[in-house]
């Protein structure tokens, strides 16, 4: 792509950077952001410096905070007994926004994966470890929910954990995998139909 | 099943090249080097997402081009499937059916069944053990979806399992716990693979016996010799206590990925004992049991290309093989030859139709 400014081309190549970002789309904000008032370029730059500078990761569970601890793991009415273990932060605001789960998260920043290089010791495994190990009487974790992907490398990390976990002595269970509400069994993939038959639960009529 | 058309572009030696088929017998006939084999493969591609002769698509692009694409039109029990196989340099190659693109190149396995004969190629006897494990492995996986599964996660899971013993060789240390999930996963699905494996060969063992005999009109008795140490009573006992030569070798030394099958006529092993031409036969009858545990498990026949065959068999094992092909035992045939009339006297005389196609340095006309 030829640009009539080098002003314009360093914009468009650092927005394309981005992920899903391509040069077009790259050209269309750029040039959407001259059209602007100059002020909301520079609120735009300034939210994304202040992101990048002041942003911090909760001590507790890793997950994105604005203070040393989350507001999750801080919260009065979060079940502290349960701690729900994710690959990521995005997972963290999937199952939040299910406003189904009261209890804390543990983010391991990844699954263990050694052809990449990935193993317990570039993720937070240890630290979940600890922070079992070490919370107080009162906090007592009793149950560790595994939600990771329903890959390989997710099945294998949910593997390695639980072997963990097992000399700490606290119930491990994982979150159920099946057909999609509304879903035709017909339609349904054969191996997550396979596993929603194997891992099938009890229907009370109560 | 039957292929009714191609369409090629920029496809190995081919630059834009539409050619309309016979439901029964096509004969692809031009000097060699003029494109036979590759018309060939590119029917390979729309049955099986690849080629049978070069695993790299890259290498199948036309000279200084930069992408190929092969179009097909199937008729599968009456229903008409339009099959696209598009791939650009760079990018991730193209599967689309019927408009829609497959998001697994895995899922079209099985649906268009081919075999093709080159009966010149002996390495599936005189190779390493994993040609014969490919061979296999994909005749399984066109007929069995759950071996196809459990092979692409052994695959995976044998790749990360020894990923990590190179790291544990280099920091000199074995970490039992970590490596505990993989090895666990992999002694599981050995044991499966295996089984289905066993399973197989009793199933097609008895038609390559049938099938040898009537090519070859040989009395010998062949045989096909399953080698695995996964079905072996202590399986897993004897993995874990292996894992000390995994640590040294720095590699996983057991599981499906070292099975063999042993072709044996007499009770000795073809490789060694076997003739030329009781080698040639062999690999025939090998591909035309795998035609017919195809026709019985999907129930259509499946697509043959034969490359070659008038060239590389003698008079008695191409007049058995016509028989077989007279008799409609096969359904639509592709065959290569490089001498036009030679095939067209054999051919003549079928009580089918045929038609002949010229190749000339990628050119394809109608001929006869
Ligand atoms: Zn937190």
């Amino acid at each position: 792509m030829n640009f009539p400014s080098k002003l314009i081309e360093d914009a468009v190549n650092e927005m394309s950077r981005l992920p899903g970002i391509g040069k077009k789309t790259a050209l269309r904000l750029v040039l959407h952001l001259l059209k602007q008032k100059e002020s909301v370029t520079e609120e735009l730059s300034h939210a994304l410096l202040a992101l990048r500078k002041e942003i911090k990761y909760c001590q507790k569970c890793h997950n994105i905070s604005d203070t040393d601890v989350c507001s999750i793991c801080r919260g009065v009415r979060r079940d502290r007994s349960i701690i729900c273990v994710v690959e990521d932060i995005p997972d963290v605001l999937a199952i939040e926004n299910t406003s189904q789960y009261q209890g804390l998260y543990h983010v391991l920043g990844g699954v263990i994966s050694p052809i990449q290089g990935i193993g317990p010791d570039e993720l937070k495994i240890e630290s979940l470890m600890e922070r079992i190990r070490l919370a107080e009487t009162e906090d007592k974790v009793e149950e560790v929910i595994l939600a990771l992907p329903a890959t390989m490398e997710g099945d294998t990390t949910s593997f390695y954990i639980t072997r963990k976990l097992k000399a700490l002595n606290i119930k491990v269970s994982t979150i159920a995998r099946g057909i999609p509400i509304g879903g035709e069994l017909e339609y349904t993939d054969e191996v997550t139909l396979g596993r929603s038959i194997l891992t099938r639960v009890n229907y009370s009529a109560d | 099943m039957h292929l009714k058309n191609i369409r090629l572009h920029q496809f190995k030696n081919y630059n834009k090249a539409s050619v309309h088929f016979s439901e029964e017998i096509n004969c692809f006939v031009g000097i060699n080097g003029s494109g036979k084999t590759n018309l060939l493969d590119a029917i390979h591609y729309l049955c099986l997402t690849k080629s049978a002769l070069n695993p790299v698509d890259n290498l199948n692009i036309k000279h200084q081009k930069d992408f190929f694409t092969v179009f097909g039109d199937f008729d599968l029990h009456g229903k008409e499937i339009e099959i696209k196989c598009i791939f650009e340099s760079g990018k991730k190659k193209q599967l689309i059916q019927n408009g829609k693109a497959y998001d697994k190149m895995s899922e079209h396995i099985g649906l268009l069944p081919v075999v093709m004969i080159a009966p010149d190629d002996t390495s599936l006897i005189k190779d390493g053990s994993e040609e014969r494990r490919k061979f296999f492995d994909n005749m399984l996986c066109q007929l069995n979806r759950k071996y196809l599964e459990d092979l692409i996660r052994y695959t995976h899971f044998l790749k990360q399992r020894n990923a990590l013993i190179k790291q544990f060789a280099e920091k000199g240390r074995w970490n039992a716990e970590l490596i505990e999930p993989y090895t666990r996963e992999i002694m599981q699905l050995s044991k499966s693979i295996a089984r289905m494996r066993h399973d197989f060969l009793k199933e097609y063992e008895p038609l390559l016996i049938e099938y040898y005999k009537t090519i070859s009109g040989d009395q010998e008795k062949i045989s096909i010799q399953y080698e695995t140490q996964c079905l072996e009573d202590g399986f897993e006992s004897t993995f874990k206590a292996n894992e000390q030569k995994d640590f040294i070798l720095r590699r996983s030394t057991m599981g499906i990925h070292k099975d063999d099958f042993v072709f044996q006529i007499s009770e000795y092993p073809i490789k060694k004992f076997g003739s030329q031409g009781q080698q040639k036969s062999f690999v025939i009858a090998l591909k035309l049991a795998q035609f017919m545990v195809f026709f019985k498990h999907l129930n259509t026949k499946p697509i043959l290309l034969l490359d070659d065959i008038f060239d590389k068999l003698d008079d008695n094992r191409i007049e058995r093989l016509m028989k077989l092909v007279a008799d409609h035992e096969f359904g639509q045939l592709f065959i290569s030859d490089a001498r036009p009339e030679r095939s067209q006297g054999i051919l003549a005389s079928m009580d089918a139709d045929c038609r002949f196609f010229l190749i000339e340095e990628g050119e394809v006309t109608d001929w006869s």
